[in-house]
């Protein structure tokens, strides 16, 4: 690539650019508004984590001695609701695509920055609905508003929850339809489709998944919001509705929206892993196309959450078998990722702990996954803890592992400036092992036959849900170190140069951090991506 | 590639050219159609399961609809399309006069449409139609026919919400218009509210026969 | 890329087989043609939906990209009807006792 951007000491960037309350909350710079949704997101990771560690309390002794059962019924739909809408489904996306999309593509902005700004406002209206609810005592339907019990019978703040989770939907829309334009029509001159970021590649799958789906749930918890307030009953068996027609709707959202938090996640990893192994990926176009691929087939698989739930056996015979499909585009990036680090210059850094604790629990979560789509297993396991493992391990081993990645790895792009090695590595470890000693036994629980959803057990599960209860200690103190140390190195971290990682990609051509408009000069591309050994050529030709 | 100085009126900074922001909004409109198509999309689904499933009494309950008044509201809505069309036209020509013209007409035939709706459901309501502890009907097909009346009530409720969220954009680009915001470089605006107009459009050429005609072969 | 202005004429054409069409729908509706009822309420308003995409939202002169997002949205929508059609169309199929039809 054809840009040299040499680095006065403070030179103007978006951060000094302006000050003020008013220059950030009216902003229209697309890494600015990922600043604020950094902000939002963290606040509500939070919160959710905080209903996770009252529940691993509660379920540290057979009997229900600390919460009523139906105020448990509460916090674990808080727990789903805050941890799906108001963290996972914008974490990669809103925050690092927000920052990273116009700068790995050498554009100034997304094609509409005022969208931009506007989906962080509807996220946050969104959120206060869902904390009103809260407030008010909370929603004990379960992250899923099943109907009827959501539609008929459910004495809760249904409504409040579920109109936040139909206008957060819309902030969702907005990131993804900002992200697919600006794809197609901002890149830079000479940056064609197979050099771009596989980052970038996977956020417009994820962009995909996030118009085509979003649109279907919003309209299911509208219909069980009319059936509640205007007794339009659409899904009311007595007028010859059918409940289940709901579950159709909102897997058929749901589902894939479990792609829009892991296909970033995937993105971030490529990235990592390249960059660590300084090589350039392996099988680009397969790694490429396996986002597209999983986004696509995602959609025709939402079946298989309704093996028991009355679906036709023809359905669910299609169901199952398109779902173990899906393994073959995901086996396809993990072994392009493995291959990418044969014979590499591995380098141990934080961000590359994590991708590979990622992948070793992504693996794990994939496997159980296959596992799910088998119509035989599924029925012994449904509603257990098997699937709460399962989904924890896609959701927190591998979303918020590569997050977290993610965000140690432009850390120093985003802020300017470092961030303690030795505390970051500390807490990667912590990390992986409290994920794995809270989320591991739950497997072995959910096999012995524990039901999700419960706040009472019988007393021989109690060891594995102490130990359960124990991991999620460790993995509560994990995830508390970044946040310490990341707030610490605003102030005080040392500065940070252009390229600390002396990786590839337009990013980290531009300063750290960059200025408004991202680059002094347009940048052109000239270069394939990932493109190491053309790198290490003209620094050694320098 | 040009600096902020270089830069004409009516192009954000953000963009190099008055063709790539067209081509960015234009492709912007589409997305947001597409996502439309799966919101409205999901009571399609829910029609077409339940349609599948009671039959007769859709086709019973696709009999209290009027069918002069649907057939009129389709042709006035495929003429206020006509009409959004030609404002396009007006603006790629730069006929100031006539975007405005042609916009005011579209909203007059929307506003049309919109009147002979409530005139249709203050109708359902006389007659114990609308769904709910008023609903009724007397036979044994009775839930059939309250679910379709669910159906109708939802998809021409959803579909007039758009058409006054239109209505209301329609009226700020026509006044846009009359200013002279636009010009044959530039008119996105005008373009892309003409786009979603087309789409509301559509939606109503597949409501009519789905809720109007569907069944009336049957004898009842 | 410079935009393709489609003649007046042409929207006036459109226009009036759009009108036609209407007409025709309307006009078989009333007619007993057993499922050829529903094929033709259908199909015509595939007609005309086509026709408006084409012509007044300018699909016709528009680039791949267009074309292509225009075909995925319906796509999509046949995705979810399809596949939860694949539900409720087989479920009584089974002819096991004690099974829910
Ligand atoms: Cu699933």
């Amino acid at each position: 690539m054809s840009v040299t951007v040499t680095t006065p000491a403070r030179r103007k960037n978006y951060l000094n650019a302006d000050y003020g309350i008013k220059s950030w909350l009216l902003t229209q710079d697309h890494k600015r508004i990922a600043i604020l949704y950094l902000v939002s997101i963290t606040f509500f990771f939070v919160l959710g984590g905080v209903m996770a560690a009252l529940i691993r309390v509660e379920l540290a002794t057979p009997l229900g001695d600390m919460v009523e059962p139906d105020t448990y019924n509460r916090l674990f739909t808080a727990h789903g609701v805050v941890m799906v809408f108001l963290f996972l489904i914008p974490s990669i996306p809103a925050v690092l695509g927000n920052f990273l999309i116009p700068l790995m593509i050498g554009a100034k902005d997304l094609a509409f920055p005022k969208l931009n700004l506007g989906s962080w406002y509807v996220y946050n209206l969104g959120a206060i609905l869902m904390v009103a609810a809260l407030l008010r005592g909370g929603t004990d339907t379960g992250w899923t508003f099943y109907t009827p019990y959501s539609s008929t019978f459910a004495d809760s703040e249904v409504i409040l929850t579920a109109l936040g989770a139909f206008v957060v939907g819309f902030s969702s829309i907005m990131t993804g339809l900002n992200f697919i334009v600006t794809i197609h029509r901002m890149r830079a001159p000479g940056l064609t489709w197979f050099r771009l970021p596989l980052f970038v590649w996977a956020h417009y799958g994820t962009s995909l998944i996030q118009i085509l789906g979003t649109p279907v749930v919003a309209i299911a918890i509208l219909l069980v919001a009319a059936e509640r307030l205007l007794h339009i009953g659409i899904f009311d068996p007595a007028l010859g509705g059918d409940p289940v027609l709901f579950q159709h709707l909102f897997w058929f959202y749901s589902h894939p929206a479990v792609y829009i938090m892991i296909l970033p996640s995937m993105g971030v990893i490529s990235e990592l892993i390249t960059a660590f192994s300084r090589k350039r990926i392996f099988g680009y176009k397969f790694v490429a196309f396996s986002s597209l691929a999983i986004a696509v087939l995602g959609f025709l698989v939402w079946g298989h959450h309704l093996f028991v739930s009355s679906q036709s056996i023809y359905a669910g015979l299609i169901f199952s078998v398109l779902s173990m499909l899906v393994a073959v585009p995901s086996a396809v990036k993990v072994f392009n990722w493995t291959a990418t680090l044969y014979q590499g210059s591995i380098s141990w850094q934080t961000p590359m702990i994590y991708a590979l604790g990622f992948i070793g629990l992504f693996v794990v979560g994939g496997l159980t996954g296959t596992m799910l789509a088998t119509l035989g297993i599924d029925m012994h396991v449904h509603d257990t803890y098997f699937v709460v493992a399962h989904f924890h391990y896609i959701m927190v081993g591998g979303a918020i592992m590569g997050y977290l990645g993610g965000l140690h790895f432009w850390w120093p792009k985003i802020t300017g400036r470092l961030y303690s090695v030795f505390w970051s590595k500390i807490s990667a470890g912590l990390i992986f092992v409290g994920f794995n000693l809270t989320f591991f036994p739950q497997f072995l629980l959910g096999y012995m036959g524990m039901p999700r959803r419960y706040h009472s057990y019988p007393e021989e599960f109690q060891i594995l849900n102490v130990l359960s209860s124990a991991g999620a200690t460790i993995l509560g103190l994990g995830y508390l170190l970044p946040l310490i140390y990341f707030t610490w190195s605003m102030r005080y971290g040392e500065r940070a140069s252009d390229n600390p990682w002396g990786a590839y990609g337009l990013e980290w051509e531009t300063s750290s951090p960059p200025p408004t408009l991202n680059f002094d000069e347009p940048p052109v591309v000239t270069t394939e991506a990932y493109d190491y050994l053309a790198m290490r050529d003209k620094k050694t030709a320098a | 590639m040009q600096g902020e100085s270089s830069h004409s009126w009516g192009l954000a900074h953000h963009f190099d050219s008055f063709d790539q922001q067209r081509e960015a909004s234009n492709l912007g409109m589409w997305v947001f159609l597409v996502t439309e198509i799966m919101f409205f999309g999901g009571l399609f689904t829910a029609y077409v399961v339940y349609r599948s499933g009671q039959g007769a009494a859709f086709a019973l309950g696709s009999h209290e609809l009027d069918i002069t008044l649907g057939a009129i509201n389709t042709a006035v809505l495929i003429g206020s399309s006509l009409t959004m069309a030609l404002a396009v036209w007006a603006a790629q020509t730069g006929r100031r006069k006539a975007i405005v013209g042609f916009i005011l007409a579209t909203i007059l035939l929307g506003g049309v449409f919109l009147g002979i709706k409530v005139v249709e459901y203050s109708a359902k309501f006389e007659h114990h139609l609308v769904p709910g502890p008023n609903f009724h009907w007397n036979g044994p097909e009775a839930p059939g026919v309250e679910m379709f009346f669910n159906l109708y009530f939802l998809m021409t409720g959803l579909h007039a919400a758009h058409m006054v969220i239109g209505m209301g954009i329609l009226l700020v680009v026509a006044i846009l218009a009359w200013r002279g915001a636009f010009s044959p470089e530039n008119h996105n605006l005008v373009e892309g509210i003409g786009l979603y107009w087309h789409f509301v459009d559509i939606v109503w050429i597949f409501l009519f026969p789905l809720l109007y005609l569907l069944g009336r072969n049957i004898q009842v | 890329m410079s935009e393709t202005i489609t003649p007046v004429r042409t929207y006036l054409v459109v226009f009036l087989a759009l009108m036609v069409l209407t007409a025709i729908t309307v006009a078989v509706a009333f007619f007993e043609l057993g499922p050829l009822n529903d094929i033709a309420a259908m199909g015509i308003a595939i007609t005309k939906a086509c026709l408006v995409i084409l012509y007044f939202m300018h699909v016709r002169h528009s680039s791949r990209l267009t074309k292509v997002v225009v075909v995925a949205g319906f796509l999509w929508l046949l995705f979810l009807i399809g596949f939860t059609m694949s539900d409720y169309l087989t479920r009584g199929m089974i002819s096991m006792q004690g099974t829910i039809g």
